[in-house]
């Protein structure tokens, strides 16, 4: 099965979205970006100890989606949604506490890297279990179809996850049910350590939502407008009560399964393939286009690297310096008391 | 007071509780098929409509899980599972999900759901349709767990769980559909992890679960005229577990008998034993008895299930056994 990316560079068609959108797109991917790097480092350095899934090279699904949702959305992640939750708005800050263990954390240091939450943005917890809130996902849409609300919810998940029959079963569910519900593949051709031709005949996800009912497309997951435009169109179709969407999302996840190394060490993939695929980083084709098309200039670039960074070196500062939770609340939150 | 069957008192809990609330709703197997559940959902889609009484497609893990989402998402959903054993399909949901939730998320997210898992055995059904694995689900934190015995706490405790802020399994058990009992009209609950004497007295102290409390109850009888005379708690939730209304029996008993329609090993009533055990060591005159099913699956012939769920008789041979003796 072909794992290398496509050989044409992508067009970004800007029509219809100014300019401090189009910025705004950047920015979220570098905060991405220099976050996953910070916490690749700091895992590398044994200080991380939650083991950390990284969206590096991932980075416009997550911008392009979220960017086309509401405030009030839901949406649903996975083991590897540091990228998801800064997206939709997510405190930096919080989720790097988190990971750093910290009682200050999203999650107040219960969590970690695989369990954020930041319900004043719509996310109400990501599960670390493949295809575990593919159903809860779906239920938060069902409950705002019983409430006639138009929030929509979205899931998020890779491509491993239609392997998993509670992914068919939401899927059959949400298409018989119309429920206001955005699915989101990220298919980067690989499970933990497992390419999807060792997992599949074909490679053919869109292929399966379509055949449960589900208007589906596949798009370059690695052009973010491209992410953005059919988002958008989606939700739109949701909101006006059409049922749910499935968009795949072709990518490549640059680091292995877990932690900061590439794998390429213990041969789970080869040198080409990933360098294939670096030259189609999201993130610099997509400030190419914005600096060539004059919608950026070089200065505008620099400041927003430089500003990210400050945020980068306050969360870490806020999260070294934040307390530990404390044996004394051990027990607490098994229950919701009174 | 008035009288109604257990089945009809489960059908009007989820009545006042459709009624008192617009976030409950109602969802699982056949819940409009010409049975309603043994009657327990009779009439409820005509009066409530599709939207809160809805049947679905069996996929039992994805439909709990969306139950749960809806839950997150500012619903009471009430799911249930016609029987337990389709319900294993959904512990991923329930276990790794719904359990964790909570407390994985430092107390921001909480899950008001009832999961409704029904024991429904008997008839030669065999062994994939006849479980009661509720002790699986107590060994999980995060879990409240309730199984009543009687028509007033089919009512009260379903009340009970619905208007939990927390998940709450509801077990019950379809030999107890044709009981009678008293249930008052109107909205009550019945306190969750709290056990109930149902007859008092001196010879020995009978814990029971679900159906089972209705067979001691039958056994006190025929014991009764042999002047043994056995006190019969309730036990009603077994997570949490009201060992203290438990121990208070047993100080004054000296004597203790499980009635746990279950596996023994890893059951509610080894928990019991070993906390009894551990607090009451001194006190007991004879070894906790505990009655659960076999070490072995149900079988579906009626020659040999007969000898698989522990019955009326078996109680009075063992109870006779451990006081009548000592009696005389």
């Amino acid at each position: 099965m072909n794992k290398m990316p496509p050989n044409k560079f992508p067009v970004f068609d800007r029509t219809g979205v100014d300019s401090k959108t189009l910025k705004g797109f950047l920015i979220a991917m570098i905060r991405i970006r220099e976050f996953e790097k910070l916490i690749a480092k700091h895992v590398e350095e044994n200080k991380i100890i939650t083991p950390c899934h990284l969206y590096i090279g991932q980075e416009a699904i997550a911008t392009g989606v979220c960017k086309s949702l509401r405030k009030d959305d839901y949406v649903f992640g996975t083991h590897r949604s540091h990228g998801h939750y800064l997206a939709k708005g997510g405190s930096l800050k919080k989720a790097m506490a988190e990971i750093f263990g910290r009682s200050t954390g999203c999650s107040g240091g219960r969590g970690g890297s695989m369990h954020l939450c930041a319900p004043e943005v719509g996310i109400l917890g990501t599960s670390s279990i493949v295809a575990g809130s593919v159903p809860i996902g779906i239920g938060a849409g069902l409950a705002e179809s019983i409430k006639e609300t138009d929030r929509i919810s979205t899931i998020f998940h890779g491509d491993g996850v239609p392997e998993e029959g509670s992914w068919n079963e939401s899927l059959n569910f949400a298409g018989i049910n119309k429920l206001p519900v955005l699915f989101v593949c990220e298919n980067n051709f690989y499970c933990t350590h497992l390419p999807i031709e060792a997992r599949r005949i074909k490679n053919n996800i869109a292929e399966l939502a379509s055949a449960h009912g589900i208007p589906s497309v596949t798009i370059d997951g690695n052009n973010v407008l491209e992410v953005y435009r059919t988002s958008q169109q989606t939700v739109t179709k949701i909101r006006r009560g059409e049922g749910p969407q499935f968009i795949e999302c072709k990518t490549y996840r640059w680091l292995g399964h877990v932690g900061p190394k590439d794998n390429l060490e213990v041969g789970l993939r080869c040198r080409e393939e990933l360098d294939a695929w670096k030259t189609r980083c999201p993130i610099k084709m997509y400030e190419e286009f914005l600096l060539g098309n004059k919608i950026i200039s070089q200065e505008e670039k620099e400041s927003i690297h430089s500003l990210i960074q400050c945020e980068i070196d306050d969360a870490l500062h806020f999260s070294l310096s934040s307390p530990y939770p404390l044996k004394l609340d051990l027990l607490k939150h098994v229950h919701k008391e009174r | 007071m008035r009288v109604l069957k257990y089945a009809d008192a489960i059908r009007e809990a989820q009545y006042l509780a459709l009624k008192k609330d617009k976030a409950v709703f109602i969802m699982g197997q056949g819940v409009d098929n010409p049975w309603c559940v043994g009657s327990t959902t009779k009439d409820l889609l005509s009066t409530f409509g599709a939207k809160r009484i809805r049947d679905v497609p069996i996929s039992e893990n994805a439909m709990t899980g969306a139950a749960i989402g809806a839950a997150m998402a500012g619903m009471r959903p009430l799911v249930f599972h016609p029987r337990m054993d389709f319900m294993y399909l959904a512990m991923d949901q329930i276990c790794n999900h719904c359990a964790n939730w909570h407390y994985m998320f430092n107390g921001q997210i909480n899950i008001p759901i009832t999961i409704r898992g029904i024991i429904n055995r008997g008839n030669e059904q065999a062994a994939q349709h006849s479980q009661s694995p509720y002790s699986m689900y107590a060994h999980v934190p995060g879990l409240k767990i309730v199984m009543p015995a009687t028509p007033y706490d089919a009512k009260g405790l379903l009340l009970a769980g619905i208007f939990d802020d927390n998940p709450v399994l509801y077990i019950d058990d379809r030999w107890l559909y044709d009981i009678h009992g008293e249930v008052p009209e109107g909205f009550y609950t019945t306190p969750i992890g709290k056990g109930n004497i149902i007859k008092k007295g001196s010879d020995l102290t009978v814990v029971a679960i679900s159906y089972l409390v209705q067979e001691a109850l039958l056994a006190a009888e025929e014991l009764q005229k042999t002047n043994i005379n056995i006190e019969i708690i309730d036990l009603r939730s077994i997570k949490p577990l009201d060992i203290t209304i438990i121990m208070n029996s047993v100080k004054k008993t000296k004597r203790l008998l499980i009635l746990d329609p279950a596996w023994p090993m890893c059951s509610i009533a080894s928990e019991i034993s070993s906390q009894i055990y551990d607090k009451l060591y001194t006190v007991l005159k004879k070894p906790i008895i505990r009655i659960n099913l076999p070490e072995c699956h149900a079988p579906a012939s009626t020659s040999l299930e007969k000898y698989y769920y522990p019955n009326k008789a078996l109680l009075i041979k063992s109870i006779t056994k451990i006081v009548a003796k000592e009696k005389n």
